[in-house]
């Protein structure tokens, strides 16, 4: 359907708001060939309940194949020759003895010397050969065959130094990528290594400064994560003759398969992308990525599949970050705390990479008349940055909820109460509520109470995350001559359990158990699924799983009415069962219905429709509903004065994601998304020499991310927020989970020991500086 | 698997520190073999380590083992009950031979040098990084994986309270992880809280599923006993 006219729509009545505080209803207009509204979890059989994960027993078996586990006859190990300079420029490069090598197959040349555009290299593990071998040791003997001529060029790793005038030039204009810090593809300014600014205005910022009683102003830095995928990124590419086919770990197989076919001139319906088991993401896989077309060219020229994973040290080094930031921030109230004014300087760093901006949190959080930004990108010799979990917003709300603080403690009002006022969204208020009273909120002391040397504290932040949509989604349900049921998209589980909620939500259509659908998905020749990223999976798959499985159901109706002798309208799906609804003893099975199939199945494919409603933005395939996704989430801290070491004993986080569908699956993410906000708080680093330009922790033990001894107790509330907005109603939790973790945190340090840290992470010598201990040093890059 | 040994310490770390003569087994410990590539200051510290574990553990009734390599050696490894005879070259790593030889890939390699605990396997019950093991130093002892913790269908009582409580996200992590902790029940069958932090303390798991395996290792130890 293209456009709908009026009489393609009839108008339906939705549950709407948050159950628990006040249910209401809301009248949409919905598509007469989509399924009427559902009710509220409480009204439900599996939808809202916590079914086990599906894939369940293919994990704790180890039978799930992941892309690494993934052994095709005759492939071929890849391997990558990298940069050890991190800037250079390649005079020459000689592979005939990787070539004469007994064990290799092919070797490629990824920076042709010559030619300025690809024999320069920018970054310390920047690809310059590969090679195809019949074993990893094969290919590990002839990367060291390769001979390579480096001119080094001038570099610059630190941020602060790549932004001065004489700073040695990451790129010249001819080179430099263009692009905009939150991601989108427009042509900012380049002046040295710095790209920007991206400015957003609105209102009049000098005079809403002019009319603050108060104003804060800080400065905040945030370090380079790392996404640490327990699954190192990897494929495996076997082009033939008749078409490709690449399994890869992956979070978009759609968007991969698009890569592909533009890369290698192939026709989409020749290019088929596969992922089963998926061993995280975070934000980094979802492109095809260098190593991705270096195995498709080395499975080319060898006519043989190419396996690549990278190693934990080419992760580090090469496979994305997040990037690290600078803020500027400064914001004006009024004594009762109404803003009037809020400024926003950024600089960020993606290395070689663009989009090191801090969100909208500062933009978009409170309700401020008077706001500008700038934020700038800053180019410099490291490997490039990649959208992580809550790009932008995680680095952003570390300084902005920061700054509300301060300005809350100087307005001498209670944190939670000047959100109150200036927090227009009513899911956030319910989401304080309950926070404060589950932390014990009212019994906050003031900063740095306790006498000795070990300090307690408590302190709160706030999410703010788009509730994204990929109208580019579509699903396949299809009901076999026996009865069973398979549900099909190339949408892919990346460890979040759609899978799960996919058969939740089509069991409910059949009346039948979420263990009797059949889940096939993460394969490109299915109808086109969404990508894993931007907490939109659920958004965006859910509501035509459902379109397609009623689609299908109204088929059966009509088979079993004639069947049972009784008007289709009155027939219900229930307990494996078509039944007249009110008379159960009128009944036939669904696999009766089934077996009277003309054909060995029958099956539709619906795509996502727009919210009923209607979005608030919409361009190209992707979507955002009108409300935001929040989350608040509170933290309770014990600081160590003597050795600095911050100990997060318990986290409380509300969140929000439209209707729950899963309530045990949601609780795993938002538990994963506070600890890594714990991680990224107080632990992660990536640390480069400024010197050589190395990573000096290009590991899993001296890149430290947190382990259980580190985890605090973490207590998780998920609201029903109900909006009538599609037929599952259902959006995303993974990164709205992540963004108000560390500067929670950093604010209850700041409660600890009256003293604020402003930047990440706040390791112990961190700490021990701020109080004046040691040094300030140096740590990040 | 009636013939599973019984665990007796959760780490040779912690084995060698309570029996400190006790070699049995033989020298080779998850610190036993680092990889060539990559050696860093703590690396040269770990080497220091094992060359005092070596000689601490060196008795005169088991000699050395002769030369042998660098082309592949004929070895029996014991293998989830079953003997499997195999030719590897000696540089090979447990976790190698187990994914690459056997295509036993349920066994995990994350960061393949001993930091993240995904490739965690059962040595006569012990756990060990198979990432940080040659398979020619497993000799006679029984390994355990992944894949031969169920019996039959019937998984282990640790592996259906993950499913539970789902102590999993993205589950690369999860077969090292459920290795652990069904060792811990082995070792402890009524563990606190603070044995299981202890037992998966070298493990990493991206997705933040330690909550969850807490509770999923403390239901299981119910379970077992009922």
């Amino acid at each position: 359907m293209t456009k709908l006219a009026d009489e393609t729509l009839r108008t339906e009545i939705f549950p709407y708001g948050i159950a628990g505080v006040g249910l209401s209803q809301v009248k949409r207009q919905v598509p007469l060939d989509e399924p009427p509204p559902l009710p509220p979890n409480d009204d439900l059989l599996f939808i809202g309940k916590p079914v086990p994960r599906q894939n369940g027993r293919a994990m704790v078996t180890g039978e799930i194949h992941y892309t690494a586990d993934i052994n095709l006859p005759g492939m071929l190990y890849g391997r990558i020759l990298r940069s050890p300079l991190p800037h250079a420029e390649i005079q020459a490069i000689d592979i005939s003895a990787a070539e004469h090598h007994p064990g290799v197959r092919s070797v490629i040349i990824l920076s042709p010397p010559g030619d300025p555009q690809t024999a320069v290299l920018r970054y310390v593990g920047a690809p310059v050969a590969a090679v195809a071998a019949v074993s990893m040791a094969a290919a590990e003997e002839a990367l060291a065959l390769i001979r390579v001529s480096y001119k080094p060029l001038p570099f610059v790793i630190d941020m602060d130094e790549a932004r001065k005038p004489i700073a040695p030039l990451v790129f010249d204009a001819a080179s430099a990528p263009g692009g905009h810090p939150a991601g989108a593809p427009s042509a900012l300014p380049l002046n040295g290594n710095v790209r920007g600014p991206s400015t957003v205005s609105r209102g009049e910022v000098v005079q809403g400064f002019a009319q603050a009683d108060v104003i804060v102003e800080a400065e905040y830095r945030t370090q380079v994560q790392t996404h640490c995928c327990m699954e190192p990124h990897g494929l495996v590419a076997d082009w033939r003759a008749d078409g490709l086919t690449v399994y890869i770990s992956t979070q978009f197989t759609a968007g991969v398969r698009h890569e592909l076919a533009e890369a290698f001139e192939l026709p989409l319906s020749r290019v088929r992308v596969v992922v089963d088991g998926m061993g995280g993401g975070f934000g980094s896989k979802s492109m095809l990525g260098n190593y991705g077309r270096i195995a498709v060219g080395l499975s080319r020229k060898a006519q043989a599949p190419v396996r690549i994973v990278l190693t934990r040290q080419e992760e580090q080094m090469d496979a994305g970050n997040r990037p690290a930031t600078w803020q500027h921030l400064r914001i004006g109230a009024k004594h009762d705390g109404s803003l009037t004014a809020i400024s926003l300087v950024s600089y960020g760093t993606a290395g070689v990479g663009l989009g090191a901006g801090v969100g909208n949190v500062a933009e978009a959080l409170y309700t401020c008349p008077n706001f500008e930004s700038a934020q700038n990108d800053v180019f410099t010799d490291a490997g490039p940055g990649s959208a992580m979990r809550g790009p932008g917003n995680t680095p952003g709300a570390f300084g902005m909820e920061q700054a509300i603080d301060e300005l809350a403690e100087r307005l001498a009002l209670d944190p939670v109460a000047l959100r109150d006022r200036i927090d227009p969204s009513p899911r956030r208020r319910e989401e304080r509520r309950i926070g404060a009273e589950k932390i014990g909120w009212q019994h906050r002391r003031v900063p740095g109470a306790d006498a000795g040397p070990i300090k307690r504290g408590i302190g709160m932040a706030q999410s703010i995350w788009a509730s994204n949509v990929q109208i580019n989604s579509a699903c396949e349900v299809r009901v076999l001559r026996d009865g069973s049921v398979q549900v099909l998209s190339s949408v892919q589980d990346i460890g979040t359990g759609v899978g799960t909620v996919l058969a939740q939500v089509v069991a409910e259509v059949f009346g039948l158990h979420p263990e009797d659908v059949v889940i096939r998905i993460g394969d490109t020749d299915f109808p086109s699924g969404p990508p894993s990223h931007g907490s939109r999976t659920t958004a965006s798959i859910t509501p035509p799983a459902r379109t397609a499985a009623w689609r299908v159901l109204q088929l059966l109706l009509a088979d079993a009415a004639v069947a049972l002798n009784a008007p289709v309208d009155v027939l219900v799906a229930r307990d494996g069962r078509i039944q007249v609804r009110d008379n159960p003893a009128k009944s036939m099975s669904f696999r009766d219905v089934a077996a009277g199939l003309r054909t060995d199945s029958i099956s539709a494919v619906a795509t996502r429709s727009d919210d009923y409603p209607g979005f608030r933005h919409k361009s190209g395939d992707a979507a955002q509903a009108q409300q935001d996704l929040g989350g608040v989430q509170f933290a309770q801290v014990v600081v160590d004065t003597e050795t600095g070491i911050v100990r997060v004993e318990r986290v409380v986080a509300v969140q929000d994601c439209g209707r729950p569908l899963n309530p045990r699956l949601i609780e795993s993410q938002v538990q994963g998304g506070v600890l890594m906000g714990v991680s990224y708080a107080l632990f992660e680093n990536r640390i480069i020499d400024q010197n050589t330009g190395r990573m000096v922790n290009p590991n899993l033990e001296e890149y430290k991310v947190v382990g259980i001894r580190e985890a605090p107790q973490i207590d998780v509330t998920v609201l029903e927020n109900y909006q009538g907005n599609s037929a599952t109603d259902a959006y995303g939790i993974a990164e709205p989970a992540n963004i108000a973790t560390a500067p929670a945190i950093a604010n209850a340090v700041y409660n600890a020991i009256g003293i604020r840290l402003r930047s990440l992470p706040m390791t112990p010598s961190a700490v021990l500086a701020a109080l004046g201990k040691v040094p300030q040093g140096n740590m990040t890059s | 698997m009636s013939d599973r040994k019984r665990p007796d310490s959760s780490s040779w770390e912690e084995q060698s520190k309570e029996n400190p003569d006790d070699s049995g087994r033989g020298a080779i410990t998850r610190r036993g073999f680092l990889r060539g590539a990559g050696l860093t200051a703590a690396g040269t510290a770990l080497l220091d380590g094992v060359q005092a574990l070596g000689s601490a553990a060196h008795t005169p009734e088991e000699p050395a083992l002769p030369k042998v390599g660098p082309g592949p050696v004929a070895i029996t490894l014991n293998l989830n009950g079953k003997q499997h005879a195999l030719e590897i070259e000696p540089r090979t790593t447990l976790a190698e031979t187990l994914r690459v030889h056997l295509g036993m890939t349920g066994t995990k390699v994350s960061c393949d040098r001993g930091a993240c605990s995904a490739c965690t396997v059962w040595i006569e019950g012990m756990t060990v990084c198979s990432c940080m093991m040659l398979t020619i130093d497993v000799g006679a002892r029984a390994v355990t994986t992944i894949e031969g913790l169920a019996h039959g269908d019937t998984l282990h009582p640790v592996q259906a309270a993950f499913i539970e409580h789902d102590a999993l996200q993205c589950g690369f992590c999860t077969p090292g992880m459920v290795m652990s902790c069904a060792a811990l029940l082995e070792r402890i069958p009524n563990p606190a809280i603070e044995d299981i932090r202890t037992a998966i303390g070298g493990h990493i798991c991206r997705c933040g599923t330690y909550p969850h395996i807490l509770a999923a290792t403390l239901a299981a130890a119910t379970a077992r006993k009922a």
